[in-house]
């Protein structure tokens, strides 16, 4: 074996050039930005401002109030408008650093310096402050989010993000500490990273395949935390809408959150969940910041530049489009950087499969809050070859009115979250007039607004974190958020929900039995819907949260997935996880093409076609509460296949004419959601023989599921 | 920090005394890759340590990484059960063979095949 140069031993960046404040220091690397180790020792740290005239590195010994270093950079080591400066014998684990950054006064507010505040390092791949959950913060802290020093190695075992097409995912939105944190979840952990991972045979016994985690960057639960004047109760950002550290994972979903050791937690947890053939999506909110308004606290980028990281209005002030304060100034060279090389962070050191975006309307905004034709973060998001596998998912609106379902600028790579369908399925379910035409658009992959993107650019769903939850959506007619202290005002006013009959819980067993078929009947849409179909936590077990349609305040048994419901509520758990495997086993309902009435694979069959109570004449009356859908394709071995969807939200019943198949091939049952459990689903492959097969009685507001097979031999 | 050092049964039983830390870890390092031999089995007995942080979990992993690369088995005893916690949350403890105590660890190990493929 030849000898090696030893970078640590011969490397002369290994040496100091001279001292500042009793440190041994050099000129820094003005790449990457941030604090990294340095091969050949020391820490590199740099920072950049656009307007700054000074910046000190301040350095605490890890939880001491005051600093034990401050560290003016040499303006001699600054190139451009970056400040840079590599420091010497760190005791790196026990560091946390911040910078004071100088800047001038003008007359306006476009600038904010503010030198007597400790600034945290917008790079910062972890924060201490709020290491463990709900611990209370020391509100006398002078820096209390602090930028820590970390280790990025791994051992990854050879772990690939999954790369499932987007034809076969089945998304399960959940939050980290919500899903086990109730004593009934029976983990060692509970309330987090190293918890969810004893839940993954769960989801998997399930059959969803792609886990999208609520916001999982550090951000701080105690923003705007108050007491509910009437309950009591301590209320908290449970939801973590509100950024603070972009690089970071949330210290307190972390087990190791005390010991630092989040980052491998949360390794760990992705590498165990892709062992599971799961993907995992993060939602990230980069359209505004935990700073909030003009009144809210300076954590990073408002002391540090302002005037390039917030759209701002011409006096100076913040623009609202998010409606928490601030919008993070997106499509400025500055911050498109910043945001693209965070996201290529979260994909190559975590092997995150995709990411959903918060209000991302606001991410096609210009400085100046005009939505741009053709936005360049949106775009380079599209095109970069680190995120060429990621899925990229647009919540196509925002609060300043913006609403780009269908339109959002896509580069024919971003999908979205199909607010539409979430809306017609919900008013068709509840039994609206008018809505039969809307509903087969919807079914088929919105090709009225998908169609040059394709089918999967839909992602499908019925209910998600913001308002009602399934069993909600059936439970109530309008919401319950007077636990949220801000009587009732706060939610969203139209939820499309029809309560059965009586407004929350009812020992009345004919409409406890409307309800549950009910959200069996928006499982079989949503399951058989071309498109990507999105379910949320708990809906397959029908989990309650008693009508608060907005509970992201809430760190308690409102918001946390109950347990015992698996197996109080095992009829829809089983109808639901049949459901899945019956999409996972029928190709034709998850194809990425929009089928539009003709015979691509030469089955002798529409892909599509629209049937009533005569086959072939479907109603399409603005009266019409009765649809049946018949899909034909191939199957996953290429033989024809058939599958009939007819969901009857009329309160009659209703008998439909089916329409014939091939010969040789009968109609199976698979779904009835009118029929008592255990017939209203079979296992898919295992469907009985329809006793009658030229027509079938679909019981009021119920489905019907039919896969043509085969007779038997 | 302190490193005893004895061997039992043919496996090397390393005893680490003291901080495992961000100041010892370096040290603690270069003492265990010093010994750590081809083809064998090493315990580290832990039920001697004060504080460990981070960098001491990362030493252990590195060591973990350097045995795996020998054909190595390392064993784990004397875990503290928030190490443990943290271990298991981490995911590091399937890198290890976690022991009760020495004797069991010394029988548990002694059943790891000596000859092991999959050096990475």
């Amino acid at each position: 074996m030849t000898d090696v140069i030893r970078a640590d031993l011969d490397w002369v960046d290994s040496f100091p050039t001279q001292q500042v404040a009793g440190y041994d220091v050099r000129p820094g690397r003005t790449m990457p930005f941030g604090a990294t180790m340095v091969t050949g020792g020391g820490i590199n740290f740099s920072i950049y401002s656009s307007a700054a005239s000074a910046v000190t590195l301040v350095l605490f010994k890890a939880g001491e109030p005051e600093p034990v270093a401050e560290l003016p950079i040499p303006d001699e080591f600054r190139i451009g408008s970056v400040w840079s400066m590599t420091v010497f014998n760190l005791d790196y684990e026990n560091i946390e650093y911040g910078y004071r950054v100088f800047g001038p006064a003008t007359e306006d507010f476009r600038d904010r310096f503010d030198h007597t505040q400790i600034l945290a390092d917008p790079y910062a791949r972890a924060f201490s402050g709020r290491n463990e959950w709900g611990q209370e913060p020391d509100r006398s802290n002078i820096y209390p989010y602090r930028s820590r020093l970390t280790f990025e190695d791994f051992d990854w075992e050879g772990d690939q993000p999954l790369r499932i097409p987007s034809v076969d995912l089945v998304i399960y939105e959940l939050h980290v500490r919500g899903f086990t944190k109730d004593p009934s979840s029976q983990v060692a952990q509970p309330g987090t990273y190293a918890g969810l991972i004893e839940k993954i045979p769960y989801l998997k016994e399930l059959g969803v395949n792609c886990v999208e985690l609520m916001p999982v960057f550090e951000f701080d639960e105690f923003e705007n935390s108050r007491i509910n004047d009437e309950t009591g109760e301590r209320l908290y950002n449970f939801w973590g809408y509100s950024t603070v550290g972009f690089f970071a994972p949330k210290a307190g979903f972390a087990a190791t959150g005390k010991f630092g050791m989040q980052r491998d937690e949360f390794k760990n947890l992705v590498k165990e969940f892709h062992k599971a053939g799961i993907e995992v999506v993060l939602d990230v909110v980069f359209n505004h910041t935990a700073e909030g308004n003009e009144f809210g606290p300076t954590i990073h980028f408002r002391g540090l530049d302002n005037r390039t990281y917030y759209m701002l209005t011409p006096e100076g002030f913040y623009y609202n489009f998010s409606g928490t304060g601030n919008t993070l100034n997106c499509n400025s060279p500055i911050v498109r950087e910043y945001v693209l090389s965070c996201l290529r962070f979260w994909a190559s050191e975590y092997h995150v499969d995709g990411f959903r975006f918060d209000l991302a309307a606001i991410l096609g905004r210009g400085p100046d809050g005009a939505p741009l034709e053709n936005p360049p973060l949106l775009e380079s998001m599209a095109f970069d070859p680190v995120l060429t596998d990621c899925l990229l998912i647009a919540e196509a609106w925002d609060a300043g009115g913006l609403y780009q379902v269908g339109s959002f600028p896509n580069y024919r790579r971003w999908s979205e979250w199909n607010g539409k369908y979430r809306d017609t399925v919900r008013r068709w379910i509840k039994g609206d007039e008018g809505v039969v035409g809307d509903l087969a658009t919807r079914l088929v992959g919105s090709p009225d607004l998908y169609w040059a993107r394709g089918a999967c650019s839909s992602i499908n769903f019925i209910t998600c974190h913001d308002g009602f939850n399934l069993a909600d959506m059936v439970s109530y007619n309008d919401k319950h958020n007077e636990a949220n202290g801000e009587h009732n005002n706060d939610g969203a006013n139209d939820n499309n929900s029809w309560n059965c009959g009586a407004e929350g819980p009812t020992d009345d067993p004919e409409i406890q039995r409307t309800r549950i078929r009910q959200m069996k009947n928006a499982m079989v849409l949503l399951l058989t819907s071309q498109g990507v179909p999105m379910i949320l936590a708990g809906d397959e077990v029908a989990r309650t949260q008693q009508g608060n349609n907005n509970a992201y305040c809430h760190d308690s048994e409102l918001t946390w997935f109950d347990w015992n419901l698996v197996e109080e509520n095992r009829e829809m758990l089983r109808f639901v996880s049949n459901m899945i495997g019956f999409r996972h086993a029928h190709p034709s309902l998850r194809e990425g093409h929009h089928p539009h009435g003709g015979d691509p694979v030469g089955c002798g069959y529409p892909d599509v076609s629209w049937h009533g109570s005569r086959a072939w004449q479907p109603d399409w009356s603005e009266q019409s509460r009765v649809i049946a859908m018949m899909r034909n394709g191939h199957n996953i071995t290429g033989d024809d296949n058939h599958v009939y969807v007819a969901s009857n939200t009329h309160w009659e019943e209703h008998r439909l004419e089916l329409p014939g198949l091939p010969d040789g091939m009968r109609w199976h049952l698979f779904a009835d959601t009118a029929a008592a459990a255990p017939a209203d689903v079979a296992v898919p492959g295992q469907e009985p023989l329809l006793d009658d097969q030229h027509g079938i009685t679909v019981g009021a507001r119920s489905s019907v599921v039919l896969v043509g097979r085969p007779m038997a031999a | 920090m302190d490193i005893k050092q004895s061997r039992s049964d043919g496996i090397l039983v390393l005893k680490l005394i003291g901080d495992l830390d961000g100041r010892t870890a370096p040290e603690v390092q270069s003492r265990i890759l010093e010994v750590l031999p081809s083809d064998e089995r090493v315990l580290l007995d832990l039920s001697g340590l004060g504080v460990l942080t981070s960098a001491g979990l990362r030493t252990m992993l590195l060591v973990y990484r350097q045995a795996q690369s020998r054909n190595s088995t390392v064993g784990l005893v004397g875990l503290s059960e928030e190490l443990h916690g943290v271990l298991a949350a981490t995911g590091f403890l399937a890198f290890f063979v976690v022991s009760d105590s020495v004797d069991d660890a010394l029988a548990e190990l002694a059943e790891v095949p000596v000859e092991r493929t999959g050096a990475r």
